[in-house]
């Protein structure tokens, strides 16, 4: 028999409805693999109890005949999502040991699904970082390893997530993305990632980055699996005025990777010079299994991509700053309140001492281009080329139904490698960054492998809503890819 | 439009007053304005908190059509452009009593335009000048919590039950030259705002808040440096802060010195202003568009409903009252000012015209004086308001057919009501019981007649004799023997005949 650990979504969901196996064995066999993990720092809170509770609820309803879609599959929750009576830290000093009394719609969708909780994934302090080096309980570090040993970084701010998906530390994992927060830790660590349109997995109960780009989405080491996840996920909720009142199509039933009669675009935009030679290499491969899968290739234009990056930092930052402000030291989380202090006094010790560099980079920031004088030159012509990056976008579409371009421009880099200029470190997201301002549905799946060992991505844009169209494109890579390969174990 | 001559007369000269308000109105609903939480006045602190209210982490904006509504039709009745495409705002600024850290408000695209309201500066007056005061727009904002600073000696206290309560910010153009016209423009808001029910109007719990703003000048010269003076809660207190602003600001003046543009605060103990917050230490606030929530967009069905459910507004009420039921400018300013009244009155009249079988019209005056002289005179003798009258507007106009139609006289009929307001009794049964039905049975008032003139011999020759004045005292001897019973015309009658 095989190691549980080591099946997919979709194994565990039908071995567990076929009785190979009970839901009990895989949680324990995961909550084992959790416990000898710590190495890599993936979990920030670790709850083998919730996911024995929610096995044992799925080997009843096995019995019972009342499976449903998500029984006996335990799952890794970013802990950037409330859940009840769960710390709920958003990787951060300021809300280290806050237990919410309520549970985010999408991890609560997950448990009616059937689901159960492994534990809280680590991840950038506030979903701010594209490392996992900005969290509070330091940083994740990669399965994988470089070719010289260096640790590497799992990506972020979705870290936590892709380190235990590629260490087997859970089937499925929840992630959110802002400006590539699913898709770049994915691709560094050889998992896969979607993150759907915006408004189809709800906020509600999701600590806020970026609100207007802020949407959650799954992610797991199969296309497949990421479509069960997804379906279990998406929905309206009325306690998000964002949301969007549409029914979840069932994506894992109309799943194929047969794209005759579809159309592919290149942006010509997305291969600067100096791209990096594998990075091209890989998605001139990509260009041609998609080929191979019956898809007419076209060469598309997004003439406005370069300024999305720039576009990215101010509304990013501006909403962020915003969205802080609660952390006040009043009601909950961390107050550092100095002697004989005031409410003034007692603003700026708490937030010196609950936030990190990286958060405070970008509340500045963020405070900067909406302050007086400076709105109209940053935010309001950020606004405006962000309506033209959409406008891209749709043009694009006239032409062809999904966008491949890479998801990265490099392999994982090594901790510490990137922290000395945060602009460096900006430039990770992109690629990844025009679909969130675009508020499109976006993909990334495993291509192969770099020179040095290292897994890269491949990703696919779609139109809004056709999240099946992204799935099956992204399907049609996965299946001419042939991705196997997985890091040595170490920790 | 009249122009105010209102001007305060400094050392050096005359000077005009230029007022503007931004009064906030919080909206009648039973929830907040993005919350499902209640709303309730005086409830115990904290108990009215939704995890939205209290800011709690991933909690997020949603908009309470209700409120969206009340303001939509707040801004009908000031016929003001209504925006179809709205926007809400973040300001932004740290306060304990602001949980989010910002307050969500429509500073680019509110959702009501220009509008305006006439004022009449003295209602009693059927000559007062009218004036049309300016309303530049109506937007939704969320209130804040409330500090408490007595609670604890080094500690203050937070209550958030108020923090998410939907408010109205309604901003008028300077066009104010008074305190009095100042004050008739908030009470005519004021009256506004309850005839649509999208505010209850109550200043002393808070519900209706004035910012006032006050420059002064020479009269026709530009407009001087203003001050805002910040929640002002009633009227009158409105009208003392502008008086005294504006003569503070004519003194720094005249005294060679410049108005400061700040932030005042009123102290209603000693009726002055006080300097809070200068423009220097300002707050810049950073709004921008809020991305919790989608820009705010109504369509035609939703004004449709708005505008269907808004009830007959004072000035057409008055005017009505005037043209179609006869009454004086006077009765019906007073009828129509609060629309408590107006409903009592109108309630009145209905059951009046359905008792007596004749129109409105025909009922109205009658139903007016009454209501004004009698009921007004004797809930104020009880302490008591029209709304928790003893007497019902039906049991008002039982009372009044019973004097229209000649069953009771209306001396009788001050003493049925006196009955009424204690007992609380229909006028009909206290007649009855306790027999003050009026008598038009001639013999028995023959019987009477005959039995005072025999007795009152001298009197009657006296009258025949010339002095006619005598009349009224058999009149009064009559009703005094018939306990006030008899019908006076009748009597009248067969007196006359009587001593023919």
């Amino acid at each position: 028999m095989t190691n549980l650990t080591d099946l997919t979504v979709a194994e565990i969901r039908d071995g567990v409805a076929g009785g190979d196996f009970s839901a009990r064995e895989v949680a324990s066999a995961f909550n084992v693999a959790v416990a000898d993990a710590r190495a890599l720092n993936a979990y920030i809170v670790e709850t083998p109890d919730h996911a024995l509770a929610a096995a044992d609820q799925a080997d009843a309803d096995r019995a019972s005949g009342t499976l449903k879609p998500l029984s006996g599959v335990p799952l890794g929750m970013k802990d950037l999502f409330a859940t009840q009576g769960v710390q709920t830290s958003a990787a951060s000093k300021m809300l280290e040991g806050f237990k919410p009394e309520y549970e985010s719609t999408v991890s609560g969708k997950l448990w009616d699904a059937g689901a159960g909780m492994l534990g809280k994934l680590n991840l950038d302090q506030f979903a701010m970082g594209s490392s996992n080096e900005s969290s509070y309980f330091g940083s994740v570090i990669s399965p994988w390893k470089g070719a010289d040993g260096a640790q590497l970084t799992p990506g972020g701010s979705s870290g936590g997530s892709s380190a235990a998906l590629a260490a087997r530390l859970c089937p499925g994992a929840t992630g959110t993305d802002t400006g590539g927060s699913i898709r770049q830790p994915a691709a560094y660590t050889g998992t896969a990632g979607i993150k759907p349109t915006y408004g189809r997995c709800s906020r509600w109960g999701v600590v806020a980055f970026a609100s207007s780009l802020d949407q959650p989405g799954a992610m797991a080491r199969t296309v497949k699996d990421n479509a069960i996840l997804l379906e279990a996920m998406a929905g309206f909720d009325a306690k998000d005025a964002t949301s969007l009142d549409l029914p979840v199509p069932n994506w894992e039933a109309a799943l194929s990777g047969d794209l005759k009669g579809k159309k592919v675009g290149i942006p010509k935009e997305y291969r600067p010079d100096g791209l990096n030679t594998e990075i091209a290499a890989l998605w001139d491969k990509g260009v041609a299994w998609l080929k191979d899968a019956g898809a007419e290739v076209v060469e598309v234009s997004l003439p406005h991509t370069k300024y999305a990056l720039a576009t990215y930092y101010i509304i990013a930052p501006a909403e962020a700053s915003s969205n802080l402000a609660r952390y006040d030291g009043v009601r909950y989380g961390l107050r550092n309140l100095p002697d004989g202090a005031g409410l003034q006094d007692m603003y700026a010790a708490t937030r010196a001492e609950g936030f990190g560099d990286e958060v405070k980079r970008r509340i500045l920031i963020g405070t900067y281009v909406l302050s007086a004088g400076f709105y109209d030159a940053y935010y309001t012509q950020a606004g405006k080329v962000r309506t033209l990056i959409q406008q891209d976008f749709m043009k694009a579409f006239e032409q062809c139904d999904v966008l491949l371009t890479p998801t990265a421009p490099s392999a994982a880099f090594p901790l510490g490698g990137n922290n000395a200029d945060p602009l460096e470190m900006y430039l990770n997201d992109v690629f990844t960054v025009p679909a969130s301002l675009a508020g499109l549905p976006a993909m990334s799946v495993p291509g192969g492998l770099s020179a040095d060992g290292l897994p890269l991505g491949l990703q696919i844009i779609g139109r809004p809503l056709d999240e099946q169209g992204v799935l099956n494109a992204a399907l049609a890579l996965e299946e001419r890819a042939g991705f196997t390969a997985r890091a040595e174990k170490w920790w | 439009m009249t122009e105010s001559t209102y001007r305060i007369q400094g050392a050096t000269g005359e000077w005009e007053v230029v007022i503007g308000l931004e009064v906030h109105a919080q909206i009648t609903t039973e929830s907040k304005l993005f919350s499902g939480a209640a709303t309730a006045f005086g409830a115990e602190p904290n108990t009215q908190v939704s995890l939205i209210d209290a800011a709690m982490p991933g909690m997020l904006p949603v908009p309470n059509m209700e409120c969206i509504r009340q303001a939509v039709r707040t801004g009908m009745a000031i016929e003001a452009q209504i925006n179809k495409w709205s926007r809400f705002d973040r300001k932004n600024y740290f306060y304990a009593d602001l949980p989010q850290g910002y307050q969500i408000s429509q500073l680019y695209h509110p959702l009501v335009g220009e509008g305006q309201i006439e004022v009449i500066l003295d209602e009693k007056d059927p000559n007062s000048p009218r004036k049309t005061i300016g309303v530049e727009r109506i937007h939704v904002e969320q209130d804040a919590g409330k500090l408490m600073h007595d609670q604890h000696p080094t500690m203050s206290y937070v209550d958030l039950n108020r923090s998410g309560v939907a408010l109205m910010e309604i901003v008028s153009r300077p066009d104010m030259r008074s305190p009095a016209e100042a004050g008739a423009y908030l009470s005519k808001l004021r009256t506004i705002l309850r005839y649509v029910g999208s505010c209850d109007g109550n200043m002393d719990q808070g519900s209706m808040r004035a910012d006032v703003n006050v420059s002064v000048r020479r009269p026709g010269e530009e407009l001087g440096t203003r001050t805002e003076t910040k929640n002002v809660n009633s009227v009158r207190f409105v009208m003392q802060a502008i008086e005294h602003e504006a003569n503070r600001q004519v003194d720094v003046l005249e005294a060679g010195g410049k108005i400061v543009q700040e932030t005042r605060l009123f102290d209603p103990d000693s009726g002055s202003t006080r300097s809070m917050r200068s423009k220097e230490n300002a707050h810049d606030y950073r709004y921008f568009p809020d991305p919790d929530l989608l820009p705010l967009e109504l369509d035609d069905a939703f004004l449709e409903e708005c505008r269907a459910s808004l009830p007959e507004l004072p000035g057409a009420k008055l005017k009505r009252y005037e043209e179609e039921l006869g009454l004086s400018a006077y009765n019906a300013a007073v009828l129509t000012a609060e629309a408590e009244t107006a409903r009592w009155f109108e309630e009145l009249l209905s059951e009046g015209a359905k008792a007596q079988k004749k129109s409105e019209a025909d009922v109205a005056k009658a139903s007016a004086n009454w209501l004004m002289s009698e009921l007004f005179g004797a809930l104020n003798r009880i302490g008591r308001h029209l709304d928790d009258s003893p007497v019902t507007p039906a049991q008002g106009a039982e009372l009044l057919a019973l004097v229209a139609d000649g069953t009771i006289s209306g001396t009788i009929a001050k003493q049925v009501f006196e009955i009424m307001l204690e007992t609380g009794d229909a006028a009909g049964k206290i007649v009855e019981e306790k027999g003050l039905k009026q008598t038009s049975d001639t013999g028995a008032i023959e019987a009477v007649i005959s039995k005072i003139l025999a007795d009152n011999g001298d009197k009657v020759e006296q009258y025949k004799g010339g002095k006619e004045a005598l009349f009224g005292f058999f009149v009064g001897q009559t009703m005094k023997a018939m306990q006030g019973k008899a019908n006076p015309q009748i009597v009248n009658e067969l007196l006359k005949k009587a001593l023919a």
